[in-house]
């Protein structure tokens, strides 16, 4: 594994046009994703993971304002158009959590599936096909010859997001940016699904960035796991760490909010007040100050930097006397 | 999520399990009689001459103006030639026209309204204003211009509406463009590194097809009478050949004279067809909505 990252985001923020005013999505988010490592990207709704996501893959909506940079290996990707676009995104294959909708319903599965390879990449019909077939195969999908002639609705949910897996995977891409792939699916489907992502991506030496809102899901098949609030990464930590000692006041609290199997919990933990996005989140102090127990004066005085601590990152300023006391509060 | 999930799999039914004689069927009974009308004009189109069971081009002055006698059930026009056999000789010309406006205003405004709708912003906004500008010519005053131009004739005519009816076809197809454009799967190929032509040719111009052909089969009942009020005007088809068009116009003196027959015949021919695309037109268009929806 090389220590130049496959892809950087340094101080990406992003402004969207909301009934005239422009609102911020992402403030000054930065990540590394090296080759071969899986990055979790947790957070509320509205957090801005799927935004950073789109953001990578170049598919913000018309009237988008990007400062920042984002390059793969040495390319500067804001600057790609064209053909050079098009082979960018053929390395950086994304997976959506629907993967009905996300899917054009009259075409058939292999139409679907050999579309890049053949427009793009120049692979006969009957050779497409033929990758195609292995691939799903690879995916767990069986009798793959006779799928590849079905419709998408002939298809369930969860067979559905293995061929979008497949699809993703039959351009060879260095990256693979998985927006929430499991959260339409069933449990034991969600496992098998999750299961086949992990393994393919360790055969074929794949990054992946995974997005999620489920902390323990990330922290289970992430090497590194980032969690952002109001458009802002908040803490970077290695996965086996995230749960047992936090950084962030807000990871703490999102840990503490998830119930456990294991215990009977009288009452869940909530973080008080709701969610912020970006654009209502305050712009110059902490973000989650509104809503943090720890806050002080100090934390409303300006957005505090990235702190490294111990190999993590936390946007805290408390973060050196909260160590530790962090976890204890929600055991 | 659940309105994008369920536009889709409507759309599917709609094309896998019934096909296209499934849509015809479910368009009801005035559907079907417009769809066989269309059919039989269709039929006599190609056929016509071949059918026509007296020479459609010749005249014998002493017979003009007699109403229906022997074999001749619709009787003579004002040069004495068959009424019955110059109607079905002259729908060749007179469908071809409207086909061939259909078909020209149909491709410029599929083409026009989804690169519109791909491009957005300024691209979409100089279209939009070109279509406005469009908007405010009549199809009849175009034609006329050209047919001054170019001479009279039915080409120059069929150019000129086709270039007049493509704003309407733009406009319509602009919306289902953007709302087809929208949709999560287009996104999807576009991260799989599919060009947006691709897209465009493969994907959007194919699911958008129930609305293009509704709206061309309403189209068609249209260039029908304003080909036809050109050929009145002697600007399109020009005499001898068969036209219905030109058939009222030159059988004109026969209404006055107390012989309506020969021009009354044509005009039925005329309103039958029109009528006809007109009602399938118009279910189709409902049928097209219902399933988008």
């Amino acid at each position: 594994m090389s220590t130049d990252p496959l892809l950087s985001v340094s101080d990406l923020t992003v402004l969207l046009p909301v009934e005239g005013e422009q609102r911020a999505v992402l403030r000054d988010v930065s990540l590394d994703i090296r080759a071969g490592e899986a990055v979790g990207l947790v957070g509320e709704s509205g957090s801005g993971k799927s935004m950073t996501a789109r953001a990578i893959d170049r598919l913000l909506p018309k009237g988008a304002q990007v400062h920042g940079q984002i390059r793969l290996r040495d390319s500067d990707v804001m600057t790609l158009a064209g053909s050079q676009l098009r082979s960018y995104r053929n390395q950086v294959a994304m997976i959506f959590q629907d993967p009905r909708a996300h899917v054009n319903p009259v075409r058939r599965i292999g139409d679907f599936m050999t579309e890049a390879l053949r427009t793009n990449l120049g692979v006969s019909p009957a050779d497409a096909a033929h990758r195609a077939a292995d691939m799903l195969a690879q995916v767990g999908i069986e009798d793959a010859r006779r799928r590849l002639h079905q419709y998408p609705h002939e298809l369930s949910g969860g067979m559905l997001q293995r061929v979008m897996i497949a699809a993703a995977l039959l351009t060879e891409p260095a990256l693979l940016l998985a927006d929430e792939p499991t959260t339409a699916l069933d449990v034991t489907t969600q496992a098998e699904v999750m299961a086949i992502m992990d393994e393919l991506r360790h055969q074929y030496g794949l990054a992946m960035l995974f997005i999620t809102h489920d902390l323990e899901l990330a922290a289970a098949i992430c090497d590194r796991t980032i969690v952002m609030y109001a458009g802002q990464v908040v803490e970077v930590r290695r996965s086996e760490l995230l749960h047992s000692d936090p950084l962030h006041p807000y990871t703490a609290a999102l840990a503490a909010a998830r119930p456990d199997i294991g215990s009977k919990a009288a009452r869940l933990q909530a973080i008080p007040g709701r969610p912020l996005s970006a654009f209502e989140a305050p712009a110059h102090e902490c973000a989650f100050a509104p809503r943090c127990p720890y806050a002080q004066d100090a934390c409303r005085d300006g957005v505090p930097p990235l702190i490294d601590l111990d190999g993590g990152l936390s946007r805290c300023l408390r973060v050196g006397e909260l160590r530790g006391q962090l976890e204890a509060a929600h055991a | 999520m659940s309105t994008a999930v369920g536009v889709p799999s409507g759309r599917v039914q709609a094309r896998t399990r019934s096909g296209s004689l499934g849509v015809l069927r479910s368009t009801g009974f005035a559907g079907i009689a417009s769809a066989v009308v269309i059919a039989v004009a269709t039929v006599l189109a190609v056929f016509g001459p071949l059918v026509a069971p007296y020479n459609p081009d010749l005249p014998s002055l002493g017979q003009a103006f007699i109403g229906p006698a022997g074999g001749h059930l619709l009787g003579f026009d004002f040069e004495g030639r068959d009424v019955l056999s110059r109607l079905l000789a002259g729908a060749q010309s007179s469908m071809i026209g409207p086909l061939a406006v259909v078909v020209g205003a149909m491709v410029l405004g599929t083409l026009i309204a989804v690169v519109a709708a791909w491009r957005q912003g300024p691209a979409d906004t100089v279209i939009s204003s070109g279509l406005d500008i469009l908007f405010a010519f009549p199809g009849i005053l175009l034609a006329v211009l050209a047919a001054a131009i170019f001479g009279a004739g039915l080409t120059a005519a069929s150019v000129a509406l086709a270039i007049a009816y493509m704003p309407y076809v733009a406009r319509v197809l602009r919306g289902a463009a953007l709302r087809e454009r929208g949709q999560p799967y287009v996104a999807a190929l576009e991260v799989q590194g599919a060009s947006g032509t691709s897209i465009c040719l493969r994907h959007i111009i194919p699911n958008m097809l129930p609305l293009i052909v509704a709206q061309a089969t309403i189209m068609f009942g249209w260039a029908m009478v304003d080909l036809a009020a050109i050929s009145f005007l002697g600007l399109g088809v020009q005499p001898p050949t068969p036209n219905w068009g030109v058939m009222i116009s030159e059988n004109e003196p026969g209404i006055l004279q107390g012989y309506p027959l020969p021009a009354l015949a044509a005009g039925l021919c005329i309103v039958g067809v029109v009528i006809a695309f007109n009602v399938l037109g118009e279910r189709l268009f409902e049928q097209a909505q219902r399933v988008s929806r």
